[in-house]
């Protein structure tokens, strides 16, 4: 079954502290850094750090990507090289403009895998799409590979691209976070959005993910953990939609006892687009810790 | 295998250690300085000796200041100091690395 | 001997100053002789006093005697240093200092009473900095003895401390003794502690910086209980009484165990109309506070009190209405202090009222649910508050083996802090048994004690709220920070941690470096 990515938290990789606690606060995904919060001069200590603890730090169920450096830079190469022995679930491309940066990088996990006797497409790839050029080339990067199980956008550097800056309302974006949307769509893969950095506000905060979940993103990228709950709620299915999933599994169960090839709802066919949404509905509704283990509605 | 130079790695920053290695004469010296050097002091010791072993490294004075620091950060700030010891930030020995 | 926790105590010293081992949480009913202060009769002509010099002279003090203190100016305390300054000029010997806590404005000059021999005994709720420093290192030749507020009251009761003088600072007063804390520069609210000094010591001195005309009501200690009123140019500075305690905490990790706090609070059985509450200070204890204030409100659930140390975030709940009344034995913060001269239902209690083991029933005994911090807890329960991983004193009882009484008490801590677990096999000092521990609460989540089976039923199945053993936080806590050496101690006891009823919970030894 796809996982939910309703949240990604960027945790800089150079803070110990920040490192060791990353994992307590319910993230679908926990983003390590080691490109732009990492000085110059820190890039090869963040990089042993980030290694250490994804081998040594109990981190659950979390889905634990590391946003490497280019390629092009000294440290893109050993970056990858050490969080593919680390073991990491997925290495996060920065700035990625065409389908040869996914491919370059693709061709430099492939030998990290082989040089450490990993199985080969051990390690899942993700590119953020940062550019002009790379808003225009979504749909291809996000086919690119078949390590890919996301493409996301962030904002700050492409809008400084764009002549603009972030605005309220989101109008500069508009057209990117479409792009990426159904370039991931169309790939079947995940679409990430971008973080919003003011922490404290909290308003143009909900407001934002209220857009993005509107489109229909699979989450929000986020900096702060007490941003995590926020999304959550505005993700969480109400009452009404665990009431309508539920009858829709159950109405697939009784067909299955039955033996019945078709499935019917209060008189509806049942098809295959309604029983994925149902399956996610469920899925949320227990992340969101709506649902008790049998499924029952549990919320306050 | 001696070091090339003085390196230092880590920060004072709580859960953190730095470490700063520094070519001697004589057999390698371990100087701790740990917020939990009751609890922990030999442990780290340990751990530090250990590493330095595995690199190789002799002739060297490890000083460090332990602001409470898991292991696996210890291990990361010391291989951190020893790669720039020997000038190899970027280019890892991957046959050590544990 | 061994007692009912399994900590051993040292015959000699239990014979010596008659104790009795620990044993139970139960406290039954027992017929207590209360002990009854001496009163020098006076006419009230002639009680104000123009220094501090001189009312020790008046007083009589004299070397070996008790003298005590109150903590209610907290870190903004100007009293304590004052008059021990002229105790440590005077050359006095060999006293017994018995405050109802020592906070860290006092340390400095109780380390320098104890080098000038000045100070050779101390019984207090706690210790930190310096002084817990220099204590545990064997620099006090006897052992500290530890109560919490509620046993310092039985205490003094029954005579266990006989306080020979008490100098209490207030932020007002009239020439006879009327005083309240309410009004003044230093206003604190709730004089809950000073209330048992003012009534069993046998001399009483008042010093403050605002004289009131007679008579000064409200009177929380009265003209009757007092001996002399000393003026001073300032009792204390009034913006580090509540230094920090109301600053709402954005630490994530904090934030993720009140949340869950209050879903322990809401799933059990306790939370209903006119249920009651204590949280204390601390930026955890304020959050949950708040998370409280909107289950409250979600539920429409009123509480019929709230009791103990109060805060700003507390006092707003009564004035919502989602508070009835409060009972109101300390003050941390400004808010809750200037709040108590307008606000009917803020009443203060003295420490006997609200903790005292041994009266006729105490508000402890009435509360439904308790929020408390731990330095250590162990897969028993038993909950540390008292000393560091080093095995230093650090810490304060306060009211910690006395709120625990409540019928949901939980314990709320992170599971580590920095390399130090605070889930541990055996703490370091027992300070409340486990027996009086029914929840602990950490960020990954929460353990039962087994002896609380009724409270499983409604607290296993919290959405986000994962239940383990406590053995299974003991396991995590010691992945995450590795196994640590054990303490080496000697066999010098610095410190005595009594039960609230007065028996001997534990024996805190001289560390070993």
């Amino acid at each position: 079954m796809e996982r939910l990515r309703r949240t990604m938290m960027f945790v800089p990789g150079n803070n110990p502290g920040m490192l060791k606690d990353a994992g307590i606060y319910g993230a679908d995904s926990v983003m390590f850094d080691l490109e732009d919060s990492v000085s110059l001069a820190e890039k090869d200590a963040a990089r042993m750090l980030v290694m250490q603890a994804l081998q040594t730090v109990d981190y659950g169920d979390t889905e634990l990507v590391v946003r490497i450096n280019d390629l092009e830079t000294p440290f893109g190469r050993p970056d990858i090289f050490a969080m593919v022995k680390a073991g990491v679930d997925v290495i996060r491309l920065p700035k990625t403009e065409t389908v040869d940066d996914v491919l370059e990088t693709e061709a430099v996990i492939a030998e990290a895998e082989a040089y450490f006797n990993i199985p080969h497409k051990t390690t899942k790839m993700m590119a953020a799409i940062e550019s002009a050029e790379g808003v225009l080339n979504a749909p291809a990067i996000a086919k690119a590979s078949d390590r890919l199980i996301g493409i996301a956008i962030g904002a700050e550097d492409y809008v400084t691209n764009m002549k603009t800056r972030r605005y309220p309302d989101g109008a500069e974006l508009s057209f990117a976070r479409n792009m990426i949307l159904h370039g991931a769509r169309a790939a079947g893969i995940a679409a990430f959005d971008t973080v919003y950095s003011d922490v404290d506000n909290e308003a143009g905060f909900k407001h934002e993910v209220e857009l993005i979940h509107e489109l229909g993103f699979d989450g929000k990228s986020v900096i702060n953990p007490r941003q995590i709950p926020l999304v959550n709620a505005i993700y969480a299915p109400t009452e009404n939609d665990v009431q309508n999933a539920k009858d829709v599994l159950n109405a697939i169960e009784e067909a299955r006892i039955k033996g019945s090839g078709v499935i019917a709802l209060n008189g509806k066919m049942v098809d295959k687009p309604v029983v994925a949404r149902a399956q996610r509905t469920m899925m949320l509704a227990e992340a969101s810790h709506l649902v008790d283990q049998e499924g029952n509605w549990h919320a306050e | 295998m001696e070091i090339k130079h003085t390196a230092i790695a880590g920060t004072l920053e709580s859960s953190d250690i730095q470490i700063m290695l520094s070519k001697i004469e004589g057999p390698t010296e371990i100087e701790l300085e740990s917020a939990v050097e009751k609890q922990f002091g030999t442990q780290i010791r340990t751990l530090m000796r250990t590493i330095l072993e595995q690199y190789g490294i002799t002739n060297v004075k490890l000083k460090a200041v332990d602001k409470g620091a898991l292991d696996c950060t210890i291990k990361a700030r010391l291989i951190t100091a020893i790669q720039r010891a020997i000038d190899k930030q970027n280019d890892p020995d991957w046959e050590v690395l544990g | 001997m061994l007692n009912n926790v399994q900590r051993e105590l040292p015959d000699d010293l239990m014979k010596e100053l008659r104790y009795q081992p620990f044993k139970t949480v139960e406290i039954g009913h027992p017929e207590i002789q209360r002990a009854a202060p001496k009163v020098t009769v006076d006419q009230g002509h002639a009680k104000l006093v123009s220094s501090i010099e001189a009312v020790i002279k008046k007083v009589g003090l004299k070397d070996g005697m008790t003298i005590s203190f109150h903590h209610h100016f907290r870190e903004g305390d100007y009293v304590f240093n004052a008059v021990m300054q002229i105790l440590i000029d005077q050359g006095f010997k060999g006293l017994t200092l018995a405050p109802s806590s020592l906070t860290n404005v006092m340390n400095k000059m109780v380390v320098k009473a104890i080098k000038a021999g000045v100070v050779t005994h101390i019984t207090s709720s706690g210790m930190r900095g310096e002084l817990g420093d220099l204590v545990s290192h064997g620099g006090l030749e006897n052992p500290v003895i530890l109560r919490s507020h509620g046993n310092r009251a039985r205490a003094i009761e029954s005579g266990d401390i006989k306080i020979d003088v008490a100098f209490l600072g207030v932020p007002n007063s009239d020439e006879v003794g009327n005083a309240n804390a309410i009004k003044g520069n230093a206003v604190f609210g709730s004089l809950g502690y000073a209330l048992i000094d003012a009534q069993y010591a046998d001399k009483v001195v008042l010093l403050t910086d605002t004289l009131m005309p007679y008579p000064n009501t409200p009177a929380s200690i009265k003209q009757t209980q007092v001996d002399y009123v000393v003026k001073v140019d300032k009792v204390g500075d009034p913006e580090k009484i509540g230094s920090g305690a109301t600053r709402f905490t954005k630490d994530p990790k904090e934030l993720k165990i009140a949340e869950m706090v209050n879903a322990v609070i809401t799933h059990s059985p306790y939370f209903k109309q006119g249920f009651s509450f204590q949280t204390g200070s601390g930026g955890a204890a304020l959050a949950v506070t708040r998370y409280l204030r909107e289950s409250m409100l979600k539920k429409s659930i009123t509480a019929s009190f709230a009791l103990g140390g109060i805060t700003k975030p507390t006092v707003d709940l009564l004035n919502e209405g989602l508070v009835g009344k409060i009972l109101d034995v300390q003050d941390f913060d400004k808010g809750a202090a200037d709040s108590m001269a307008i606000t009917e239902n803020q009443q203060e209690i003295d420490a006997s009222w609200y903790a005292d083991p041994n009266n006729k029933g105490a508000a402890v005994n009435q509360l439904d649910v308790c929020i408390l911090s731990a330095l250590e807890i162990d897969t028993k329960f038993n909950v540390n508050v008292m000393t560091g991983s080093d095995g230093v004193l650090r810490g304060a009882i306060g009211g910690h083996q006395d709120a625990a009484n409540a019928k949901l008490t939980i314990i709320s801590a992170p599971i580590v802090r920095g390399r130090i677990a605070t889930v541990v096999d055996d703490v370091t000092t027992i300070v409340t048994p486990g027996d009086s521990i029914d929840v602990l609460v950490t960020e990954l989540g929460i353990a039962i004690n087994p002896k609380r089976k009724d409270l499983l039923k409604s607290l296993v199945n919290i959405p986000g709220v994962p239940v383990f053993t406590i053995e299974q936080l003991r396991q995590k806590a010691a992945k995450i920070v590795g196994q640590a050496a054990p303490l080496a101690f000697t066999d010098k006891p610095v410190a005595l941690i009594e039960y609230r009823d007065g028996t001997l919970m534990d024996v805190v030894y001289q560390v070993k470096d």
